[in-house]
């Protein structure tokens, strides 16, 4: 797979390499997501108030917790790069897989370039607080840069880089948690009572603010693009994903109690960096410092995870002639995909220099729940093609249909909030993925070679 | 019975290139299309009396104003943040036109896939005899 070389007339086959354990899966999935604690989910409360943030929270984790039992399944089953993308290939077709494949593309890098400039503005407003002026722009640009040097040069160094600064930052939110609840010594710092008020725009504000809730644990999905890399898929995937989404809704849930008892629900609904403005209102200069590395970790790890996600969908698509065969490329030496890798980079860093961040950020959560929204009928799909038993499955999610039944409605409440907010945006993101589908259609598709697409060793699906 | 084999074309390097650009160029005019049509996040107009600038008026007891000072905001300061609010209305034509621009969307690709996956299956597995389910 991937590409060939010739050499003396012979042609080999390169692959990527299969050295990645649970850990490194956990570490692409939270490490993609935890920085949504550290920024974004905050934006929520502005949405639909402090108790509003909190039931998006947990509603928006029940749509996560459909989307990795669903995951798991079918992933642990199609254990190839591109990730969901390889799903709707083998179950959906052609022009589904291309738009997923698209999704995954736009949410992580729209995603990197917001986790770029999340390091920029924290090392600007950190600058600004000692009186010095500090231009963001070439923190945002080597901070990107570094990490896409990082994945060129290997997919277990990245992940294992992602494992170290992840873990430290879900230490920082736990470390935070003890010392401002009293739990470590001392009184509790925490003002709830307060704090807290009624919902300031009703139970609509509440349905408004499960668009933000996204943000909680958007990218979780991506331990799928490790697919193909991983030592065991069918332990390492389901493993990985149930376990990091397990740790998000606790960093959740700890990070909103730990926010809203410390900060004024209006200060905390537009806060850049929510959790490092909790630490800085405690008066603790050691966990100012302990807050600030851990922002800068999760922005950090959450870039990382989305070159390598953005970067295996890309190289798939191609890999496949779905995009530009030359794409498709495996490095010779490092075996991973350096020519994807290498063609986002500019694509990241003008995406941060538009000045459209809350365009940039919509089109990165919708192309999410898009994607959500594909997995529901994909799995319904899948048991009905391959019925239990017909083919070997890494992993068999219980209760089916009803994660997603579940995972269809909140997608649909999510796409009312996102219209409540956003209305204009979504119609013109709709418009992009409708037009390029045309083009997929009439341009792409002949480059397509039809059999070869079908590559898993299973029988022919029911009813076809 | 011999299987017919759809060969594709070889694509030339320029036809990549713009093949890529064209993604690109379509991803660019939907970023800057809700600034062009003028509608980005629903926030309401701002009051045409603005409440005075004291913590009181702006509802925050003291604890709140307290953190707020913390934070390096003052009540002037403060003002703008607080007094900004959303504004939840729904109209039933534009929520109209957006369902039906998503099941519209839906439908198309789910419609054009199932084609196209025929076509794969058929050619990966052989025509179909009748006797496969």
């Amino acid at each position: 797979m991937g590409t060939t070389t010739a050499a003396e007339g012979r042609q080999e086959k390169i692959s990527l390499l299969k050295v990645l354990g649970p850990v490194h899966v956990w570490a692409l999935g939270v490490g993609i997501v935890l920085v949504g604690e550290y920024m974004g989910w905050n934006f929520s409360v502005a949405k639909g108030g402090a108790y509003g943030a909190l039931i998006a929270c947990w509603v928006i984790g029940l749509l996560y917790t459909c989307v990795a039992m669903i995951d798991s399944e079918v992933t642990s089953t199609v254990a190839a790069a591109g990730g969901q993308y390889t799903q709707a290939k083998h179950i959906i077709g052609p022009l589904m897989a291309f738009n997923v494949g698209l999704y995954l593309v736009m949410a992580y890098t729209m995603l990197e370039a917001a986790d770029a400039l999340v390091v920029g503005d924290l090392l600007k407003a950190v600058a600004a607080q000692y009186g010095a002026e500090l231009d963001p722009r070439p923190f945002v640009v080597l901070t990107i840069a570094f990490l896409a040097w990082l994945n060129y040069r290997g997919v277990f160094m990245t992940l294992t880089v992602n494992f170290v600064i992840t873990a430290f930052a879900v230490l920082a939110i736990l470390v935070l948690f003890f010392s401002t609840t009293g739990i470590a010594g001392g009184e509790s710092v925490l003002r709830h009572s307060e704090l807290l008020t009624d919902l300031p725009y009703g139970w609509i504000g509440v349905l408004a603010s499960l668009q933000f809730g996204m943000w909680y644990y958007l990218g979780i999905e991506g331990t799928c693009q490790a697919a193909e890399e991983v030592r065991s898929a069918g332990r390492s995937i389901p493993l990985g994903t149930m376990g990091g989404m397990m740790t998000l809704l606790i960093a959740a849930s700890l990070t909103w109690y730990i926010c809203t008892g410390l900060i004024p629900w209006e200060y905390l609904g537009q806060a850049t960096t929510p959790l490092y403005d909790a630490a800085r209102l405690t008066g603790s200069v050691e966990l100012e410092v302990i807050l600030f590395i851990g922002t800068m970790f999760a922005a950090i790890a959450s870039a990382n995870g989305c070159i390598n996600d953005s970067s295996r969908a890309w190289f798939s698509m191609s890999r496949d002639r779905y995009m530009p065969h030359w794409f498709g490329a495996v490095h010779p030496r490092y075996r991973t995909p350096y020519r994807a890798i290498l063609f986002l980079i500019p694509i990241a860093v003008s995406f941060a220099f538009t000045g459209l961040l809350d365009q940039v950020i919509t089109f990165s959560i919708l192309s999410g729940l898009l994607g959500y929204t594909f997995m529901s009928f994909n799995i319904v799909r899948f048991r009905r093609l391959w019925p239990l038993g017909s083919i070997e499955r890494g992993y068999v999610h219980p209760f089916h249909p009803v994660p997603a039944i579940v995972l269809g409605l909140l997608c649909g409440a999510t796409y009312f909030a996102t219209y409540l907010g956003y209305g204009t945006s979504l119609l013109s993101i709709m418009a992009f993925y409708i037009l390029v589908s045309i083009w997929f259609v009439v341009r792409r598709y002949p480059y397509v070679k039809r059999g070869e697409q079908f590559t898993m060793p299973w029988p022919r699906p029911k009813g076809y | 019975m011999t299987r017919s084999v759809y060969k594709p074309p070889v694509q030339k390097g320029f036809g990549q290139f713009i093949d890529a650009f064209v993604v690109l160029a379509l991803v660019y005019l939907s970023l800057l299309a809700p600034l062009l049509l003028g509608g980005t996040a629903a926030e309401s107009d701002a009051p045409a009396e603005k409440p005075v600038a004291s913590w009181e008026a702006m509802k925050q007891n003291e604890t709140m104003a307290a953190q707020w000072q913390k934070l390096g905001y003052d009540a002037e300061k403060a003002e703008p943040i607080v007094s900004k609010k959303f504004s939840y209305e729904i109209e039933p034509w534009s929520l109209g036109i957006t369902v039906a621009v998503i099941a519209a969307y839906f439908f198309f690709v789910l419609k054009v896939s199932d084609r196209e996956y025929r076509e794969v299956i058929n050619e990966r597995f052989g025509p179909r005899t009748g006797k496969e389910d």
